[in-house]
């Protein structure tokens, strides 16, 4: 395979962009979609009742 | 600590201790001729002696107790007293260096005293010795308090931990030998880097086990972070040390890369090592102690997971504004100076995620150093992330590179984000870990908090100024078109800010000292509780961790 420096930097200009511009949506989607408020606050309060040891 | 492991766990590690000592004696012999062979015999030593600590107690009695009803903490707790050995060498290491700069003399003429070799067993000293053993310590407590698992395994969270101590011994035993591949934070040689990949995987297995034992549906976003720390840096370690040995029986390697790779490697490896190493483990401090003290959920659970996705992609990119008017292509610089000012979003998400957690309990904040450490820890995280997005720029770098402005950047974040995050969690965590009712004394808390934050702004604010002066005086010319100041003239004009820098650092040190000392009395003379658990709780209506229908 061709690896000169033309084709990486071709890569990483076009592919490069555009799958971290999708991965960035992907992420701020699953991160603020309303369906999982209940489960994100259960475990942002999960660390403050650990007191119990380990389950078993 | 030996009552805990079982006689088979015992003879476990008396074979890896044993294996570990040969490996040592063989290196000892090949490297005879060269610095390499004190290695091995260090190694030998190191090993051979852990070996008999076990062989000591190979047939002790076997653990009563239920192990399954308990977490496992001695590794924890020997990893929070080898942080804070590490702390005292290295910070008195970091003032020895910044005096040196001030007055050279106090080289006192050796070769192993001069500041090329003293200088990185100062910055492997506190960011591998202190940083690293501090998040490995923390990361065994919280991975098994969120997931509610025991560690997996009783032998091998000794061996990363251990392990990884040989690594930074070797690492700065060699400094002061003239062993080093001259990269920034990775200059150990090619058979310590092999050692720290064995170590490293080990520690990444160990997580991924734990995990997989977990009680808690749901991950909680600390452990992400921590995930992330173990896994990148072993990625970037493994990468950037590829090189090979001149000779099976001596230190010296050559780098697999060459010229301008060889360069952007090392600050993919480097930037990414302050982004993984530094950033991510540290906030998963954050985002389990912070919450823990101030006895209130993160402010939003949701920008925690934004914030953690977003360091991860853009960090990954930024390294090449280091190498800002180098042989790196126009064009990968700009992308390393775009994706740097991009970070600055995911780094104020999680700083500000930081303060409105606090934001209602700041009466906590007043009152407990412990809580305020890790309050004036954001705050400098905002501080830092923003003075690196603005740095990275490429205009704001041709004044400051190669500049003091550098160092007092990369302080303000080790001094005042990293450590006093690490501070603020190892006071959270001595009284629970030991069974103790409080710290030994709160006053010297308070001294040691005041002492670390004085220490820090005189040395960032030193450094600004100088690093300021420095860029200013290389770049003013005169009217004929030359340049109006030697470099030595900057040299002397530095001065006074060498002087102020190093008594910021003896402040800081002077705090970790008292950090230390407190730690030790707290283990030694408070009255122990009797409580089995970290937190007890009379009631029983606490929510059960798997809810029946889940």
């Amino acid at each position: 395979m061709d690896t000169s420096y033309e084709t990486l930097s071709t890569i990483a200009k076009s592919f490069g962009l555009f799958y971290l511009i999708a991965l960035s949506i992907g992420i701020t989607i699953y991160a603020f979609c309303p369906s999982f408020g209940k489960r994100f606050d259960k475990a942002a309060r999960s660390v403050l009742d650990d007191e119990e040891g380990p389950c078993r | 600590m030996m009552e805990r492991l079982t006689v088979a766990e015992r003879q476990q590690a008396m074979l890896i201790t044993a294996v570990l000592a040969l490996a040592g004696l063989i290196l000892a012999i090949a490297g005879r001729n060269d610095p390499m062979g004190v290695h091995g015999w260090m190694t030998l030593f190191f090993a051979g002696g852990l070996f008999f600590v076990v062989g000591n107690a190979l047939y002790a009695a076997e653990p009563t107790e239920d192990r399954t009803t308990s977490y496992y903490d001695d590794p924890t707790k020997v990893g929070i007293l080898l942080s804070l050995f590490w702390a005292v060498v290295a910070m008195g290491m970091g003032v020895w260096v910044a005096a040196q700069l001030a007055w050279p003399d106090l080289r006192f003429d050796a070769a192993w005293s001069s500041f090329g070799r003293i200088r990185p067993v100062h910055t492997s000293g506190v960011i591998f010795g202190f940083g690293g053993n501090a998040l490995i310590a923390t990361s065994y407590h919280v991975m098994q308090r969120t997931s509610r698992a025991r560690l997996a395994g009783h032998v091998s969270p000794w061996f990363v931990l251990l392990g990884f101590n040989l690594f930074c011994i070797i690492a700065a035993s060699g400094y002061l030998m003239g062993i080093t591949q001259s990269k920034e934070y990775a200059e150990p040689e090619w058979y310590a880097d092999i050692w720290l990949v064995i170590v490293w995987v080990s520690y990444f297995v160990l997580y991924m086990r734990t995990l997989a034992r977990r009680n808690e549906p749901h991950i909680y976003v600390a452990n992400w972070y921590y995930m992330a720390f173990i896994l990148v840096v072993a990625m970037l370690h493994i990468v950037n040390n590829l090189a090979v040995p001149a000779s099976f029986s001596a230190a010296k390697s050559y780098s697999a890369f060459s010229g301008v790779q060889d360069a952007m490697t090392q600050w993919w490896y480097g930037h990414n090592a302050v982004a993984f190493f530094l950033t991510s483990g540290f906030l998963g401090m954050l985002y389990y102690f912070l919450p823990k003290r101030a006895e209130r959920p993160i402010y939003s659970y949701r920008l925690s997971i934004l914030s953690f996705w977003g360091i991860v992609f853009f960090y990954i990119w930024a390294g090449s504004h280091h190498l800002h008017y180098t042989a790196v292509p126009q064009w990968v610089q700009t992308l390393g100076m775009t994706f740097s000012v991009m970070l600055l979003v995911p780094s104020w998400a999680s700083a500000g995620n930081a303060l409105m957690t606090l934001n209602g309990a700041w009466g906590k904040v007043r009152d407990d150093a412990t809580l305020r450490f890790m309050m004036v820890a954001a705050v400098f995280y905002g501080l830092s992330t923003f003075e690196g997005s603005f740095m990275a720029v490429r205009a704001v770098n041709s004044l400051s590179h190669y500049t003091d402005w550098t160092v007092g950047h990369v302080h303000a974040g080790a001094m005042g984000w990293v450590a006093l995050i690490t501070f603020g969690s190892i006071y959270a965590l001595v009284p629970i870990l030991w069974r103790r009712e409080s710290m030994y004394s709160w006053k010297l808390v308070e001294w040691h908090f005041w002492l670390a934050l004085i220490g820090t702004v005189i040395y960032v604010f030193a450094m600004w100024n100088s690093g300021i002066i420095q860029g200013l005086m290389w770049r003013t010319y005169t009217e004929s078109g030359t340049l109006a100041y030697s470099f030595t003239d900057s040299l002397v004009a530095m001065h006074p800010y060498y002087v102020a820098r190093t008594i910021g650092g003896a402040f800081f040190l002077t705090g970790a000292i008292i950090g230390a000392f407190n730690v030790i009395m707290t283990i030694r003379r408070v009255r122990q509780d009797t409580h089995e658990l970290d937190y007890p709780t009379k009631s029983e209506a606490g929510e059960p961790a798997v809810p029946v229908a889940e």
